[in-house]
């Protein structure tokens, strides 16, 4: 079942949260996920990792329970529930069996309203997320990822880590967690799924009696995004640490937004670069015919803004120069030849095909739903996509690609250990 | 046919089949496995199950090498493989209509597939960069090490991925000796959940399968790990701020009566587990035991435990990050404080009944998806058989606090206990 108009409804509640509920009647659990408008583009540099900071404190303590109450709560009916922030939104997701939505509800309701920031839960999770911090400086995909938002995003927001740096992380003060919740946590442009094994009707009802009631007369507008620079010349970072076998190597720029009107187009053509069968041209290239790496990829973020588009290859140091080559080549050949007619049947055959099978989890629909709902793309995309999928064209997505990714104006970003 | 109702046949050539229609929505997973992984490789061949696992993706006479990636996503389907110890497995996930593509493909490259000398030089290096990749991970270099150290004489001594000696020098006859050995019908088990009609789908398994001879029956490395009487430790040095342990302590094969004790156990010490693979999503550990001893009192930051469901006595483990404020030392004198404390005295009984009630939560969530629904069809023949799964709740509901306590106190010693640390130079 594809979702619908019919099959979802939808809700917004007096104090704006918008409440997508679809029911599924072959499951006994219930999944409740959704986003709020409280992110790490409203962080100061020097505090970079506050909005990060702050979702994870939001279940360490309330008004009404301490950390174990909550946790006992949800793991003794076997139940999970989870904050976590990233760029522009806070979000959360759990999951329990359906008789215990309302368990579900009412933390997330208490967290989100109630938090308090005990100061000795502060000093605990500080010290988790300094020891991740630390993991991370040894983490060469972070590492890679890291320096290409660097090159790629240089003067704008997108070139932060959203999980900060040891010493914005340490610059960070209980106030701050608390200040932070209380101005930018707000019920507008809050959106909220409930997708499982109950009524709609009924869980509109029960998210209404848990969170209708939530007012924050201080919460600012969403901020919007610094236009960007694009690169004019390619360029190029290497971060080396000792003691690894390989080189995780990104190439590529920043791609199109999910609402501007080529995405779909530039989301099938990298299908077509990086993604169909075994990993598309770029894997049959890097690891197929030349067996350099395991895995050799590509990857389209979309998003609210220009988010990454990214080639991406596991590879040996002394084969570093030898897979960026190919890339490049693959590069050329995709922003100056149309994909074949083939490649592209082939492609839209996939994405239709293959939808019904990543809507079959309430994970997936709830993904879908709420895809729907961050992009307005209406609640009758999924009835109108095979239509839209099949009126991209090759020379289409000829037409669009270049204002995004051209071979002579890539960020190329590599970490492992490397050559001086 | 009802909900839970399993058709299960053989064919005469020893060819298992296991079918289960689920009519929810339209697909269908389909999944070939076979009794064979790391467990059988000898010296000198470590990681060959895995490498030829690679290679039967890499095209047989019907379809070349890269012509079924094409096809399958072309039909709008998902396929993998995984090796793991005593098993590889195979499988695609496809539009209900798709059907005769999975079960045809499965069946060609049974017997088909063609280990082109070319090819495998090729899937040499890219198998070097999936161990490369590997590498780079400090939790991936203990547990091999840990592993190496727990078994000396049983060939779950080494990883799946193999050791590079061997990765180096494996032979395209050797890859394609080891296919013909392992891969015959008489080896296999097909499962396959969604919708479908059993009867029409086993009367073309028998068409496809039909002619395959059962093969011989394949050797077994025959190599009982001997009791461990004392403990082992791993002192691994290398780059970084953070410090690793695992722990690891020999316990029982899943057939074993006492696995599912050792299964509540590992609920109430590091949190609820399951065993599914493929869908349904976990609970967190945060009220468990070891995280509040060790990470609520800020010694660890993490910490969790993995049992495996195997053929022959595997191990227990307990794996913790340290925090950087504290010595392993500390952690494991904790460590061994909860011990002690469940050897002690057993858990109380409302502990237990919490941990049972996350248990039929995760099977719940399991039981949802019908890609973990047709793995389970197979994997419970790997290590035991289908029963084991349609029992599980029911056994780990018989489970008492004093089968808890008794488990703890067999398994859960200093001497039967291998200990790695990682620790940043």
């Amino acid at each position: 079942m594809l979702p619908s108009p019919e099959n979802i409804l939808r809700a917004e509640l007096p104090n704006g949260i918008i409440v997508l509920a679809h029911e599924n009647p072959n499951c006994q659990s219930v999944n409740v996920n959704g986003y709020l408008q409280a992110g790490a583009l409203s962080e100061p540099d020097e505090k970079l990792g506050l909005a990060d900071f702050t979702a994870s404190m939001l279940m360490r303590g309330t008004q009404q329970r301490n950390f174990q109450q909550i946790y006992d709560e949800l793991e003794s009916v076997g139940a999970s529930f989870a904050f976590g922030s990233s760029t522009h939104t806070t979000a959360f997701g759990g999951k329990a069996l359906a008789e215990d939505l309302g368990v579900l509800l009412n933390i997330l309701a208490d967290a989100l309203r109630f938090p308090i920031f005990p100061v000795e839960q502060v000093e605990r999770k500080r010290g988790q997320l300094l020891t991740h911090l630390a993991i991370r400086a040894q983490d060469t995909g972070s590492l890679a990822a890291m320096a290409f938002d660097k090159i790629v995003y240089a003067d704008h927001p997108y070139s932060r880590p959203a999980d900060g740096y040891p010493e914005t992380v340490n610059a960070i003060t209980r106030n701050d967690l608390a200040a932070f919740q209380r101005i930018h946590y707000g019920p507008r442009g809050m959106v909220i799924s409930v997708v499982g094994a109950l009524q709609p009707d009924r869980m509109v009802e029960m998210v209404q009696s848990e969170l209708g009631g939530w007012q924050n007369p201080e919460q600012p507008l969403p901020i919007s995004l610094l236009s960007f620079k694009p690169l004019t010349q390619t360029t190029t970072q290497r971060v080396s640490i000792p003691g690894k076998s390989q080189v995780d190597l990104l190439m590529g720029a920043a791609g199109p937004e999910r609402r501007h009107p080529d995405y779909l187009a530039v989301s099938l053509g990298n299908h077509i670069l990086g993604q169909f069968g075994m990993s598309g041209r770029i894997g049959e290239i890097v690891r197929e015919q030349e067996g350099l790496a395991y895995y050799a990829f590509s990857s389209l973020s979309g998003g609210v803004g220009p988010g990454p588009w990214y080639i991406g290859a596991g590879v040996a140091p002394e084969n570093v120069e030898r897979v960026i080559e190919l890339i490049q080549n693959e590069v050329v050949r995709f922003t100056t030849e149309a994909v074949s007619d083939e490649e592209l049947e082939d492609t839209v055959s996939y994405f239709t095909g293959v939808l019904p099978l990543s809507m079959e989890t309430n994970e997936g629909m709830a993904s879908a739903i709420l895809n729907m709902e961050r992009y307005q793309l209406g609640l009758d995309f999924y009835l109108r996509y095979t239509d839209i999928l099949q009126a991209v064209t090759p020379e289409k997505i000829l037409a669009a690609v270049p204002h995004f990714l051209q071979p002579d104006r890539m960020g190329i970003a590599m970490a492992g250990t490397l050559e001086a | 046919m009802d909900n839970n109702a399993v058709f299960d046949t053989m064919l005469p050539n020893g060819l298992q089949i296991r079918l289960k229609e689920i009519h929810t929505i339209p697909m269908i997973s389909h999944w070939v496995w076979y009794r064979v992984g790391s467990r059988d490789e000898p010296t000198g061949h470590t990681g060959i199950s895995h490498w030829v696992e690679h290679m039967q993706f890499k095209g047989t006479p019907q379809f070349p090498a890269g012509t079924l990636d094409t096809i399958i996503a072309r039909a709008g389907g998902l396929w993998n493989a995984l090796t793991f110890q005593d098993w590889t497995t195979y499988y695609e996930v496809m539009p209900a209509d798709q059907i005769d593509l999975a079960l045809y493909l499965e069946a060609d490259r049974m017997l088909n597939a063609l280990y082109d000398p070319e090819e495998v030089e090729a899937e040499r290096t890219v198998v070097i960069s999936e161990r490369e990749g590997e590498e780079n991970e400090p939790t991936f270099r203990l547990a091999e090490e840990l592993g190496a150290a727990a078994f000396r004489v049983h060939p779950y001594h080494h990883e799946i991925i193999g050791d590079m000696a061997d990765i180096l020098t494996i032979q395209r006859d050797d890859l394609y000796r080891h296919y013909r050995s392992y891969y015959t019908p008489q080896n296999a088990i097909i499962s396959i959940a969604g919708d479908f009609d059993s009867e029409t789908v086993l009367a073309r398994l028998q068409a496809l399968y039909a002619d395959i001879p059962a093969g011989e029956e394949p050797s077994r490395l025959v190599r009982p790990e001997p009791p461990q009487c004392g403990e082992r430790r791993i002192h691994l040095t290398g780059p970084g701020e953070t410090t690793y342990i695992q722990t690891a302590y020999h316990v029982p094969a899943a057939s074993h009566p006492d696995f599912l004790a050792l299964m509540a156990l590992d609920s109430l010490l590091s949190g609820p587990s399951s065993l599914n693979m493929f869908g349904g999503g976990g609970v967190s550990n945060k009220t468990s035991r070891l995280y509040r001893a060790l990470v609520e009192k800020e010694i660890a930051i993490n910490t969790y435990g993995t049992l495996l469901a195997t053929i022959d006595p595997y191990l227990y483990g307990i794996a913790f990050t340290l925090h950087p404020d504290h010595k392993a030392d500390e952690a494991i004198a904790v460590l061994d404080d909860e011990l002690k404390r469940l050897q002690d005295s057993p858990p109380k009984p409302d502990e237990l009944a919490r941990a049972l009630k996350q248990s039929k939560a995760l099977f719940a969530y399991g039981s949802e998806t019908i890609t973990n629904q047709a793995f389970w069809l197979g994997f419970a023949e790997m290590f035991d058989n289908y029963d084991w799964f349609i029992h599980y709740l029911d056994k780990l509901e018989a489970v008492t606090p004093a089968d808890v306590q008794r488990v703890a106190q067999t398994y859960l010693t200093p001497g039967n206990r291998t200990l790695g640390i990682y620790l940043p130079e």
